[in-house]
């Protein structure tokens, strides 16, 4: 049996009395595109800031390809293969668009403790940096100020800054958040364009781009997993209705 | 380099080397070495203050660690290269240790706890009276004759001083173009995404306290040399808040922010204050108006002025040419 790229069991957290994420586990294959949704407050950012250690869990366990990570510091996690994308924008606003991408690059690079080089003397950085920015159709703008581009460039260059590290397994939090419908389409071809060698965990509320995009759907409601299984399969579920896509 | 900053560091450079025989009066060359010591300790701050984020009111403290060690070090009969190595070896090693007490916590907790270290620097010097003569100070032998040469004299002490200043200011030059560098601002501005993008934030903050440690122990020798003298006046609370407030007129997160601060200030303390009574009312006037106008600090303020009024300068004759 091949290993999971993912495995989440019985992961627990608590804000005070109110538990975020009560019991949960899941597991993602390698190559899996996995859909998460959720009613607001069901805890899927949460389960996203436990896995990558932003949140200390309480209890359970998090597998990245069978290696443990709870216990383990954030940029640890990342060495091993974790990337993410935040629902709210977290980028350098007052840096270069490339300067994003570098920073990115840098956080694998052992090069990113020399306090001696000059940073724009190292030319393979930013050729690698302007490719990933290719790759999300931002490479004319690979010069800009972050606060100078529209909010669906920021989207796209959230992507590229985790793309560019060549994850094992990338979390997305709401890629599609607040973009436009042509916007959308822009994203969704890019997602689909993720070679299989990356799994895809994502968080998503537009039903209509994600669901084609996700093999399968987990809800969450209330920090609990209620529905798993295959798009149809939970599409189809009472409980779905119920909770998530209204009657 | 574009070709204007070359220029500027040229005439820079030239002004700094011919300055002691335009100034002539050797009170107002001691006053130049003054002010690169404390530019040095300006920019030392700075690394971490405007590239890191992390304001330290503990500065001080390093002048006691490493004034007291090279003086003591002298006074025991060790050669002046030994003590100052040793000297600042030790700040350093204390700078380290200081750091991972201050990164316990953030923000501001992180200045209360530099605070309360640079105090008890303060308070060991102050009551150690055996080791450190307690309120009285303590006198430095005598300057040290590096590689043979004589700096007893102020001109030439105003030379050993200004090439240690830059080579300083060269490194940190360095640092602040250097993929660390780099690392360390993005630490400043999202530590949370830094840490997703794989930086160790903790540590990038701590080598750049053990970095600005260094500096300022270079910088405190060369505060030694200077006074030849070193009481636990020199090291208060006062003098940390002076550092920090040079970087922070000059404009922190700048390379020559912090040299222009510790220039204003310094003049103003000891020249001003022979012909203004109030001096010190002078220099608060001075940063409340730099910080109205210039909220960040005067090198970026007066470039952003530049900037504006050469814009408006090009765009006056196209408006002429207009019907």
């Amino acid at each position: 049996m091949t290993t999971p790229a993912l495995e989440v069991t019985h992961l627990k957290k608590r804000f005070g009395g109110l538990p975020a994420t009560k019991d949960v586990s899941l597991t993602v294959m390698p190559g899996e595109r996995r859909l998460i949704i959720g009613p607001n407050g069901a805890g899927k950012t949460t389960l996203f800031n436990l896995i990558t250690g932003d949140l200390t869990a309480d209890a359970g366990s998090v597998r990245l390809f069978g290696q443990e990570l709870i216990g383990m510091a954030t940029q640890r996690r990342v060495h091993l293969g974790l990337a993410r994308t935040y629902q709210i924008l977290t980028l350098f606003p007052r840096e270069r668009l490339i300067h994003n991408v570098v920073l990115s690059l840098l956080g694998l690079d052992k090069r990113r403790w020399n306090p001696w080089s000059v940073l724009s003397a190292n030319r393979d950085l930013y050729t690698n940096a302007q490719e990933s920015l290719e790759r999300v159709g931002l490479g004319d703008s690979a010069e800009r100020v972050v606060v100078e581009t529209s909010y669906g460039e920021r989207r796209r260059l959230e992507l590229a800054m985790a793309l560019a590290q060549r994850p094992k397994v990338l979390l997305l939090d709401e890629p599609l958040a607040g973009l436009s419908q042509a916007e959308r389409q822009t994203v969704r071809a890019l997602l689909d364009a993720i070679p299989r060698d990356v799994t895809i965990v994502m968080i998503e509320h537009d039903m209509d781009t994600a669901l084609g995009f996700a093999e399968r759907i987990t809800l969450l409601h209330y920090g609990e997993v209620i529905v798993e299984g295959t798009r149809a399969e939970v599409v189809a579920d009472p409980r779905t209705r119920e909770v998530y896509l209204g009657d | 380099m574009t070709r204007n900053t070359v220029v500027a560091l040229a005439v820079c450079a030239a002004i700094l080397l011919v300055l002691p025989w335009i100034i002539g009066n050797e009170f107002y060359v001691n006053m130049a070495s003054q002010v690169l010591i404390y530019a040095l300790f300006a920019l030392s701050i700075n690394m971490m203050l405007g590239y890191g984020g992390m304001v330290s009111l503990g500065h001080a403290g390093y002048l006691g660690i490493a004034g007291y060690a090279c003086i003591l070090a002298v006074t025991a009969g060790y050669d002046q290269l030994t003590a100052a190595v040793f000297a600042v070896a030790l700040s350093t090693l204390f700078a380290a240790f200081f750091g991972v007490l201050s990164l316990r916590a953030p923000g501001l907790g992180f200045i209360m706890i530099t605070l309360a270290l640079g105090q008890i620097v303060w308070g060991v010097a102050y009551r150690a009276n055996d080791l450190t003569g307690g309120d009285n100070g303590i006198r430095h032998p005598a300057r040290p004759m590096p590689f043979g040469f004589d700096i007893r004299d102020a001109p030439s002490f105003y030379y050993f001083t200004l090439a240690v200043f830059v080579i300083a200011l060269f490194c940190i030059w360095r640092f602040s173009r250097s993929p660390f560098g780099a690392s360390l601002m993005g630490t400043r501005d999202q530590p949370r995404r830094m840490r997703m993008l794989g930086h160790n934030v903790w540590l990038v903050r701590l080598l750049t306290f053990v970095m600005a440690g260094f500096w300022a122990s270079v910088a405190s020798v060369l505060y030694v040399y200077y006074n030849l003298f070193l009481s636990p006046h020199a090291i208060s609370l006062q003098q940390s808040a002076e550092i920090l407030l040079m970087a922070i007129l000059g404009g922190a997160s700048t390379l020559t922010g912090p040299i222009v601060g510790a220039a204003i200030i310094t003049l103003v303390k000891n020249v001003v204050s022979t012909y203004v009574e109030r001096w010190n009312t002078l220099l608060g006037l001075i940063f409340v108006v730099v910080i109205m106008f210039m909220p960040y600090g005067l090198v970026p303020g007066c470039v952003q002025l530049w900037r504006r009024l050469s814009r408006a300068r090009s765009r006056k004759p196209a408006s002429e040419a207009a019907p």
